[in-house]
């Protein structure tokens, strides 16, 4: 990168905050599209069964209704009927059949002129069932188990290094505990939204998506026609967390009902509608048995993870991932398996696995620490891991020990005495209590395009997402950098398959995938018009190594002889004023052969707890993470802070309550699932360590969708320990469990 | 939710005339009508809308108490000077409740006819509610069970009623005033929820066509010494899961008259004469305030997700009152 002060990793103000308070950022439900009609699903009030009879005599007969969609009546697809593949690629029933999966599985769609008609009629529409049994609630799945397929190719389900049954029945110190974590639902502030327009075969959906380029292939196979023929949409997204991230039932019924009704159709899910057919986070139960020696050394580690399913699709949450390869142990044994159940489809759910495994491994090592009387820093320092065992390679970076030693600075954890109820404010009892926090830095291929135009300015575009955390911002940055141009003469566009492809926004990835992307594409656009100034004997630059040259401000600049230069705008004018243009395909090359690569942080978090009551109050947290180089300091930050917040909801609120008689959420609301409201937070702290990583990027950017969150839930239950001397093993940590 | 008419009412007289109309149903706020309304779980075939014709008022009464309109916003009464000086426990428990959004829209007519949270009532897709469709059982009894009763409630419902202004207006001694095609009456407020019993699905003394227009708040000895406690498990924007309205008139030291009103706990808000017998004609000590604590409890039951409630409605009933008091 040149010599000027970096646009990259400014804190700027986010580009597209003005129309977003403003109302000007157009939503998913908010696009006008001519003659739109407007669709309501109709949920299963069984777990599992078949529709035996439906009556639409009354919901046909009322006023403004348009459809009505069952399976006795919806399009037959094309699409294969066991197609494996992840929940992107896989959407749950589509009114192929009548059969009953799941509580709140859409068995109908109801189109009408206008929203109220739609919902009326939707609720007159009598549907009978044959309940067959399901299975419901983690007693009943457990009796059948059945083993996820390895994450990625070329990886296994289980881990064993070492004889880990034999090394813990020797250990010196042992702790055999079991944790376990509720169904989370992801709650996204917008909920989902599509609208389904057909012009003959081709069809345009404005999706609330963070895959669409996944849901235009998924479309294209399930309605058998070419994906060039399916554009998907998605400029402005209200969050997502991995809900959003594949093409789910009522996207699709969305363009059936367009494509029967002859017209545009619009569907909203209603919030009580998110609980169930777009995602949770699958409920675990995660035994930890670990062995120690009486100095502290791991000589057995296992982890053994049961984690809900549906019978719509198979989804396991990889609990067990964090603990391959985040301490040194002389042995290890890790299990994964399913239980699966009549409830609707688990998906990913922000740090799929790392969120609710770091919360059994991170509050097992602190049990340890009690049991050996050791700090629990000092604990996990002397069992730091140095290469990556489970991989067998060196990190390609690491500054876990500068996140435990920052964070402890910055929290004053020296002044802590580790008894617990030893610490207190006026009343309350004060819990102090840290975890590490770890998630995988990848990577996938990327497009993208970068145009410079007459007037000095440029377009770069790529199909990738913002779910609200500032794809738009540090894109433009980083193009704005690579371009040699201010911000403000950089546009930078997403949200539409038309666009260069890019991977749906999962895994932490966009910076990391995109961001190569659209530097080389704005870097190659600017070489071309580098190679023009200099090939031109009209130049001030002419005769020039490209190389020579720098690009500041949107000028070309002589760099031995600086006072040689001339505007962007003077060369493209001399060669005719056409754009200048460039494509790339940025991908990653074999350095995940040659390196570990890992983003890390420390959390830290105090607690008050009322000792009557049982409330618990997170007055500070502190975050520490190296995560390679934040691409703007504001977003990044705030990302961060995010991640941070909905762990304290994971902690101490979040859980689908499930009536396990029927398979239905109790709670599907926001008023009753609580996530955190600002008076739950008090001061968040969030840094980030220097951190120069060369292998990884050529932005060095590790990624941060994911991190704030992992270690959160187990700082807490930690620190509740601290405070109160009781060990808190389920999620969440409600005062119930503490009176 | 289906079609259904709206009205607004130009005056208190035509109120009344069209609240007699079949599935007439008066509609102050909204913020909890709707909602059911879209749910499905109500289905009025008329909204009569009382927000215009002058119920809004907050008024001192001749023996020094106030007269707080049935259309009086919860914002507005919670931040009224008067409430604020006379009955502070009243404006904390308003300001405990809902958002701030919801309690600019809420009355607090509406908020004295707030429909229990319960999700087997809330959600039509349950088969099994009693207040929905009498007969067909209680959801809650051997479903989800965390928000529930566990005094006073019955084998066909134990669902609580879910206000916080109530348990406040209960300790106040307040009373509602009520019209009707045949003149006014005075209801005690702790007269006008009623327990579930058989007849869960009747959850007031109010009668069709009945419209609230006033709640009284008596002169108050209680204004020094009063405190609105709530335990809930998020620190704001979450129902009870337990609540206190702790009052105590302490003249040199002793203790000379006490409320003690218990929410998230029961059908209504809880009251125990004799609880708040114990405490008067002594200093208030620790030892009272368990003593009251347990009479108050007494014969408490609980189901497999809230028998915490038991404890915890114990002590948060002593932490009440030592707050009341000044001294915790």
């Amino acid at each position: 990168m040149s010599a000027h002060t970096s646009i990259i990793g400014q804190g700027i103000d986010r580009l597209d905050g003005r129309l977003k308070v403003t109302g000007g950022a157009r939503y998913s439900a908010e696009h006008p599209v001519p003659r739109l009609a407007q669709a309501v699903i109709v949920q299963s009030t069984i777990a599992s069964g078949t529709v035996v009879a439906i009556d639409d005599s009354l919901a046909r007969s009322l006023p403004g209704v348009l459809l009505i969609m069952t399976h006795l009546n919806a399009p037959r697809l094309p699409m294969p009927k066991q197609e494996a593949g992840t929940p992107a690629a896989k959407p749950a029933p589509l009114l192929q059949d009548a059969t009953v999966k799941y509580n709140g599985q859409p068995v109908a769609v109801v189109v009408a002129d206008t929203l109220e008609h739609a919902r009326h009629a939707a609720q007159r529409l009598k549907i009978r069932y044959a309940a067959a049994p399901a299975v419901l609630g983690m007693q009943a799945a457990k009796k059948t188990l059945t083993t996820p397929p390895p994450r990625r190719p070329g990886e296994k389900t289980d881990a064993t290094r070492g004889n880990a049954v034999g090394a813990f029945s020797q250990a010196a110190v042992r702790l055999d505990a079991m944790y376990t974590t509720p169904i989370e639902t992801h709650n996204a502030m917008e909920p989902h939204a599509t609208i389904a327009a057909w012009h003959g075969d081709e069809l345009t959906l404005w999706d609330s998506s963070q895959n669409i380029s996944g849901v235009q292939k998924t479309a294209a196979r399930i309605f058998g026609i070419a994906p060039e023929k399916i554009r998907v949409l998605c400029p402005f997204l209200g969050g997502g967390f991995g809900s959003k991230g594949s093409a789910w039932t009522h996207v699709m019924l969305t363009a059936m009902a367009a494509r029967l009704a002859g017209t545009p159709v619009k569907l909203a899910l209603e919030r009580t509608q998110m609980f169930g057919p777009v995602g949770s986070r699958p409920m675990t139960e995660q035994r930890m048995r670990v062995g120690a020696s009486r100095d502290g050394s791991l000589k057995a580690l296992m982890h053994d993870t049961v984690s809900s399913n549906s019978f719509v699709l198979d989804f396991s949450e990889p609990s067990t991932t964090i603990t391959r390869s985040l301490y040194a142990t002389e042995t290890l044994q890790t299990t994964q398996r399913m239980a699966t159940m009549n409830v609707g489809a688990h998906t990913y759910t922000r740090a799929p696995g790392e969120a609710s495994g770091s919360f059994a491994l991170e509050c097992a090592i602190d049990e340890m620490a009690y049991q050996l009387k050791m700090d629990p820093i000092a604990l996990r320092l002397q069992n730091h891991a140095d290469r990556d065992a489970e991989k067998n390679l060196p990190f390609s970076s690491k500054s876990l020990r500068e996140c435990y030693r920052v964070g402890a600075e910055k929290f004053g954890w020296s002044r802590r005495t580790p008894e617990p109820r030893s610490m207190r404010a006026g009343r309350m009892l004060v819990g102090w209590g840290m975890a590490t926090a770890t998630y995988p830095a990848n990577r996938d291929a990327a497009k993208a395009s970068a145009l410079i135009r007459a007037d000095g300015t440029a377009l770069v575009r790529c199909g990738t997402h913002d779910l609200g955390t500032g794809t738009y911002t540090i894109m433009t940055q980083i193009a704005a950098e690579a371009l040699g141009l201010p911000v403000a003469k950089v546009r930078f566009e997403l949200g539409d398959t038309l666009q260069p492809e890019s991977p749906g926004a999962g895994g932490s990835k966009t910076t990391a995938s995109v961001g190569p992307a659209v530097h080389e594409a704005a870097r190659a656009a600017r070489a071309k018009l580098v190679a023009m100034a200099v090939g031109d004997r009209a130049s001030p630059l002419s005769g020039l190594a490209p190389d020579a040259v720098d690009v500041v401000d949107g000028w070309l600049i002589d760099r031995q002889r600086p006072e040689r230069r001339e505007p962007m705008v003077t060369v493209i004018a001399r060669h005719g004023g056409a754009a200048v243009e460039a494509f790339s395909e940025a991908r990653p090359g074999d350095e995940k052969k040659q390196y570990a690569m890992h983003s890390f942080g420390a959390v830290f978090v105090e607690v008050h707890v009322d000792p009557d009551l049982g409330t618990i109050r997170v007055p500070r947290v502190v975050g520490v993470y190296g995560i390679g180089k934040l691409m703007n300091e504001k977003t990044g930050h705030s990302q961060l802070m995010g991640g941070i917040v909905w762990g304290i909801g994971m902690g101490l609120l979040e859980k689908t309550e499930m009536d396990w008689r029927t398979g239905r959420a109790v709670n599907a609301n926001l008023a009753d699932y609580h996530v955190p409201v600002n008076a739950d937070i008090g001061s968040i702290d969030v840094s980030v360590v220097e951190e120069d990583d060369p292998h990884i990027n050529v932005l060095g950017a590790k990624g941060i969708g994911e991190i704030g969150i992992v270690g959160v839930a187990a700082a807490l239950s930690n620190a509740v320990y601290h405070a109160t001397g009781k060990r808190v093993r389920d999620l969440p940590i409600t005062l119930d469990k503490l009176i | 939710m289906q079609s259904m008419f709206y009205e607004r009412a130009r005056d208190r007289a035509h109120a009344l005339t069209l609240g007699q109309q079949a599935g007439a149903r008066y509609i102050g706020g909204g913020t909890n009508l709707l909602d059911l309304v879209k749910g499905d779980v109500e289905h009025p075939a008329q909204l009569v809308d009382i927000s215009r014709i002058g119920l809004d008022a907050i008024v001192e009464t001749a023996g020094g108490g106030l007269l707080l309109g049935a259309m009086a916003r919860n914002s507005d009464t919670a931040n009224h000077p008067l409430v604020r000086q006379r009955y502070p426990l009243l404006s904390q428990a308003l300001l405990s409740g809902a958002s701030p959004q919801l309690r600019n829209m809420a009355s607090i007519g509406g908020n004295l006819m707030q429909r229990p949270r319960c999700g087997y009532f809330t959600d039509v897709a349950f088969d099994m509610c009693n207040k929905r469709m009498p007969g067909s059982g209680c959801g809650a009894r051997e479903g989800f069970n965390r928000m529930h009763a566990i005094l006073g409630h019955s084998p066909s419902c134990i669902a609580v009623n879910p206000s916080d202004m109530n348990v406040a207006l209960a300790a106040l001694d307040a009373k509602v005033v009520i019209a009707s095609g045949s003149g006014e009456r005075v209801v005690q407020l702790s007269e006008f929820h009623r327990l579930p019993g058989s007849t869960p699905q009747i959850e007031t003394v109010l009668q069709p066509g009945d419209m609230i227009v006033a709640v009284e708040l008596p002169a108050s000895p209680f204004a020094l010494h009063a405190h609105y406690l709530k335990v809930r498990d998020r620190a704001s924007y979450a129902f009870a899961l337990v609540s206190v309205a702790a009052a105590l008139d302490i003249d040199a030291g002793i203790v000379r008259g006490a409320r003690i009103a218990v929410g998230g706990v029961a059908h209504k808000p809880w009251r125990l004469a004799a609880a708040e017998a114990a405490l008067v004609g002594k200093p208030l000590s620790q030892q009272s305030a368990a003593m009251a604590a347990a009479l108050l409890t007494a014969g408490a039951r609980g189901f497999r997700d809230n028998t915490f409630k038991i404890k915890l409605a114990q002590k948060a009933v002593v932490r009440a009152l030592l707050l009341a008091e000044g001294r915790a």
